[in-house]
C-alpha cells in the first residue's frame, strides 16, 4: 500500500496534489506540503501533536493547569478549537474554515455514520478530511497514514516501530501466562466507580493488550461503556482496579460496600495519571501506549522487566516533544503511586 | 374565540399588510444572516460571493455554510411555528405545541435508533422522519380504537402515552449506545441543530413542508370551525373526524420532515402562534401565514445565535427554551388576549 502511494506520489508531482487513502478506504487528495492540521475530536489531537505538533491548529478543548508542564512549552496556548460536527458536533464549521487547514483528520470510528460526516464536511468545505481506524491495535498504522499524510513519513515511521516494537515485548510475555492465570481487572470510571466498559470496548481495549482479563464481559452482547450496580462489582469480584476518577479512587479506601472487594482488601487499586492526556483511557488514542507499560508493571510485577522512571521520561520525549524536570517526573510517578497533585 | 372567524373570508387590510410588513423583514433578516458569521467577511464581500464572484473560500463559506443554514433556519423555524398554529387551533388550547401527538418523541427514537446502529446521515435523517409519522400514526390509530366522547382529548392523552414510551425506547438505546462516539451525537441530535445542514439535507424537506401547508391553507376556514367545538362544526355542517384527520395528517407531516432535518427543536411552534395571535387575531387564515413568518425569523436569529455566540456551537433547543421560555411567562402574565 506504501509503496503504491509513493507511486501516487510521483505520478502526481507536476499537479499540487497526492492522495492519500485513508482507514475506511477513502482516496482523499491532500496538498503536497500539509503545514496545518485540524483535529476533529481529542483522540486525533493526540495522534496529530505527537507526530507533528507545529502543524496542529488547536486543542479541543484547552490544556488544564496541571497538564500543560507535560505539554511542549510552544503548543501549551494553542487556541480551543472544540469538536468538530458528528462526533459530539460543537466546532463550527466557518470557524474551521477560517483557520484554514490544510487537513482535517478524525481518529476513531470508521463505521458508516463517520464515513458520510466525513464526506459531507470534506465536500462542503473543500478541505481534505481523513478518517482513521482508532482501534489500539491499528495505532501503529494509523502512525504511518498520518505520518504519510503530514508529510512526515519517517518519523511516522519510526515511531510506528517503537509501537510494534512495545506490543512485541507484551506479546513474548504474555506467551507465557495462560489466559486463565491472567489478572482479573475492572477498569472503574465515574465518581462512584461502577461505570465501566465492556470487553472489546475502545476505552478498555488496554486491558486484554496488557494481559488482564476485563471482568466486564458478558461474552460480546454488549459493547460499549455500561452502567454497572454495586452488587455487579461484588459477584465479578475482580483482584485489580485501575481507574483515573481521583475522587472514586480516595473514596473506595474507606466505603464499606468496596472492602469484600479483592483488589480493595489486597491494596490492588491503581490509579492512573492523567496528564497531559490519560495513561490508560481518555482519549482512546496514543497515549495507552505509556499506560500499556505502566499497566504491565501492575499486572505483573515479577515478570515484567521496566524501569517505569526511565520509561516514561523516554517516552514524554519520543512522542510528546517534553524534556521532563525530574519535578514534574516526580509528579507524575507519584500520581502513578495514588498521590495526584491537589 | 370567534373574533376572527367572520372577518376571515375576506383578508381585511390590516391583516394583510401586517403579512406584507412580516415579509419584507424576514428578506432583511436572512439578508443580515447571511452577512454575519466567524468568517470575517465584509458585505461586499458577501455580495459578490453571492453573484459567483471573488474569492474561492468566500464562496464556500456563503454558498455551503451560511446560504444552506438560513434556508433550514426558515423552513424549520416557519414549520414548527405553522404546525403549532395548527395543533393549538384544533386542541383548542394555548399549550399544546407540535410534539403534542408524539412526533418528535417519536422522529427522536427514529434518528437515535439510526445513530444507534451507526447509519448514514441520509438514513439517519429518513429513520427520524418515518419514526415521526409512525408515532402520529399509531396514535390516530389507538385513538380510531377508544370510544369516547371527548375526541381531542383521547388523541391529546394517547399522544403523551405514545410519546412517553418513544421516550423511554430512546432512553434505553441511550443507555445502550457507545458514550464515545455515539452518545455525543445523540445528544446533540435531541437538542437540535443546523450546525451540519447541507443543501441536499434541505432538498427533500422542502416540498414535503408545502405539500403540508397546502391543505392547512386551504381548510382554514373548517379549521376556524374546528376550534369551535366537535358539536358547533357539526351544526354548520362540517365532519369534524374527516377534517380533524387531513389537518393533524399535514401538521405532523411538516413537523417529521423538519424535525428529521434539525433534530428536536422545541419551544417555537408553541411560543410563536402567540405572539402571531397577539398580532393578527385568531383567525386561522391569517395566523397560519404569520405563525410562519415570524417563526421562520425567530429560528432565523436563533440559529444566527447559536452559530457566532461562542466558538463551539450552540444547541438551538437550548437557547429556543431559554430565550423562549422567560417570554412564555412573560405572555401569560400579560393575560391571554389572543384567546379571549
Amino acid at each position: 500500500m506504501r509503496f503504491l502511494l509513493m507511486i501516487l506520489a510521483v505520478l502526481a508531482l507536476p499537479v499540487q496534489a497526492r492522495t492519500v487513502t485513508d482507514s475506511a478506504g477513502r482516496v482523499v487528495e491532500v496538498p503536497d506540503e500539509v503545514t496545518t492540521v485540524f483535529a476533529a475530536g481529542p483522540p486525533a489531537s493526540v495522534l496529530a501533536y505527537v507526530l507533528k505538533p507545529e502543524a496542529l491548529t488547536g486543542w479541543p478543548r484547552a490544556l488544564r493547569p496541571e497538564e500543560r508542564a507535560y505539554i511542549a512549552e510552544p503548543y501549551r496556548d494553542i487556541p480551543e478549537t472544540g469538536r468538530l460536527t458528528g462526533r459530539g458536533g460543537e466546532a463550527n464549521l466557518e470557524r474551521v474554515l477560517q483557520i484554514k487547514p490544510d487537513l482535517i483528520v478524525d481518529f476513531g470510528s470508521v463505521r458508516d455514520t463517520y464515513i458520510d460526516l466525513a464526506d459531507r464536511v470534506q465536500e462542503q468545505t473543500g478541505i481534505p478530511y481523513l478518517l482513521i481506524d482508532g482501534r489500539f491495535d491499528n495505532t501503529a498504522e494509523a502512525l504511518r497514514i498520518l505520518g504519510e499524510a503530514l508529510g512526515v513519513s519517517e518519523r511516522g515511521e519510526a515511531l510506528a516501530r517503537d509501537v510494534e516494537a512495545r506490543f512485541a515485548r507484551l506479546d513474548a510475555l504474555l506467551a507465557e501466562v495462560p489466559e486463565d492465570a491472567r489478572p482479573r481487572v475492572y477498569l472503574a470510571r465515574g465518581p462512584e466507580g461502577l461505570e465501566t466498559g465492556m470487553k472489546g470496548s475502545i476505552n478498555t481495549e488496554i486491558i486484554e493488550r496488557a494481559g488482564g482479563r476485563n471482568v466486564a464481559d458478558d461474552g460480546g452482547a454488549t459493547k460499549g461503556l455500561v452502567n454497572a450496580s454495586m452488587e455487579q462489582v461484588i459477584v465479578a469480584d475482580p483482584d485489580t482496579i485501575v481507574t483515573w476518577d481521583r475522587n472514586f479512587f480516595d473514596s473506595v479506601q474507606d466505603d464499606p460496600l468496596w472492602q469484600g472487594i479483592d483488589a480493595v482488601r489486597n491494596g490492588r487499586v491503581y490509579l492512573s495519571p492523567t496528564a497531559p492526556f490519560g495513561w490508560i483511557d481518555r482519549p482512546p488514542s496514543l497515549n495507552r501506549m505509556m499506560g500499556l507499560h505502566w499497566m504491565a508493571g501492575l499486572l505483573y510485577p515479577d515478570l515484567w522487566q521496566g524501569d517505569l522512571r526511565e520509561d516514561t521520561r523516554a517516552f514524554y520525549k519520543l512522542y510528546y516533544h517534553v524534556d521532563l524536570s525530574d519535578d514534574d517526573l516526580e509528579r507524575l510517578l507519584a500520581w502513578a503511586e495514588g498521590q495526584p497533585p491537589k | 374565540m370567534g373574533r376572527g372567524t367572520t372577518a376571515e373570508v375576506s383578508l381585511p387590510r390590516p391583516g394583510l399588510t401586517l403579512i406584507g410588513a412580516l415579509s419584507v423583514v424576514l428578506v432583511g433578516l436572512a439578508f443580515g444572516a447571511v452577512m454575519i458569521g466567524p468568517y470575517g467577511l465584509t458585505p461586499g464581500q458577501v455580495l459578490s460571493a453571492l453573484l459567483g464572484q471573488g474569492d474561492s473560500q468566500a464562496q464556500i463559506v456563503v454558498w455551503n455554510i451560511r446560504l444552506p443554514r438560513v434556508g433550514a433556519a426558515l423552513l424549520v423555524g416557519a414549520a414548527l411555528a405553522a404546525a403549532g398554529a395548527t395543533y393549538q387551533a384544533l386542541f383548542r388550547n394555548p399549550l399544546v405545541s407540535p410534539d403534542i401527538l408524539g412526533v418528535s418523541a417519536g422522529a427522536g427514537l427514529g434518528a437515535v435508533a439510526g445513530i444507534f446502529l451507526s447509519l448514514p446521515v441520509a438514513a439517519i435523517q429518513g429513520a427520524a422522519f418515518v419514526g415521526g409519522m409512525a408515532a402520529v400514526g399509531v396514535v390516530m390509530l389507538v385513538g380510531t380504537m377508544v370510544r369516547q366522547t371527548d375526541r381531542t382529548l383521547t388523541l391529546v392523552l394517547i399522544g403523551v402515552v405514545i410519546g412517553a414510551l418513544a421516550g423511554a425506547a430512546t432512553s434505553l438505546l441511550k443507555v445502550m449506545a457507545d458514550p464515545y462516539d455515539q452518545l455525543p451525537a445523540i445528544t446533540f441530535w435531541l437538542l437540535g441543530s443546523l450546525a451540519s445542514i447541507t443543501t441536499r439535507d434541505i432538498l427533500p424537506a422542502l416540498p414535503m413542508v408545502l405539500v403540508g401547508l397546502i391543505p392547512l391553507a386551504l381548510l382554514r376556514w373548517r379549521i376556524n370551525v374546528l376550534s369551535l367545538g366537535d358539536e358547533e362544526a357539526r351544526a354548520l355542517g362540517i365532519e369534524a373526524g374527516r377534517t380533524r384527520f387531513i389537518v393533524i395528517a399535514a401538521a405532523t407531516l411538516i413537523t417529521a420532515s423538519v424535525t428529521a432535518l434539525a433534530g428536536v427543536v422545541g419551544w417555537v411552534g408553541l411560543v410563536i402562534p402567540h405572539i402571531a395571535r397577539m398580532l393578527v387575531g385568531p383567525g386561522f387564515g391569517r395566523l397560519l401565514p404569520a405563525s410562519a413568518l415570524i417563526g421562520a425569523g425567530y429560528l432565523l436569529i436563533v440559529d444566527t445565535l447559536a452559530r457566532s455566540l461562542a466558538a463551539v456551537e450552540v444547541p438551538l433547543g437550548v437557547l429556543t427554551a431559554v430565550i423562549g421560555a422567560p417570554f412564555f411567562v412573560w405572555l401569560l402574565a400579560r393575560g391571554r388576549r389572543g384567546w379571549s
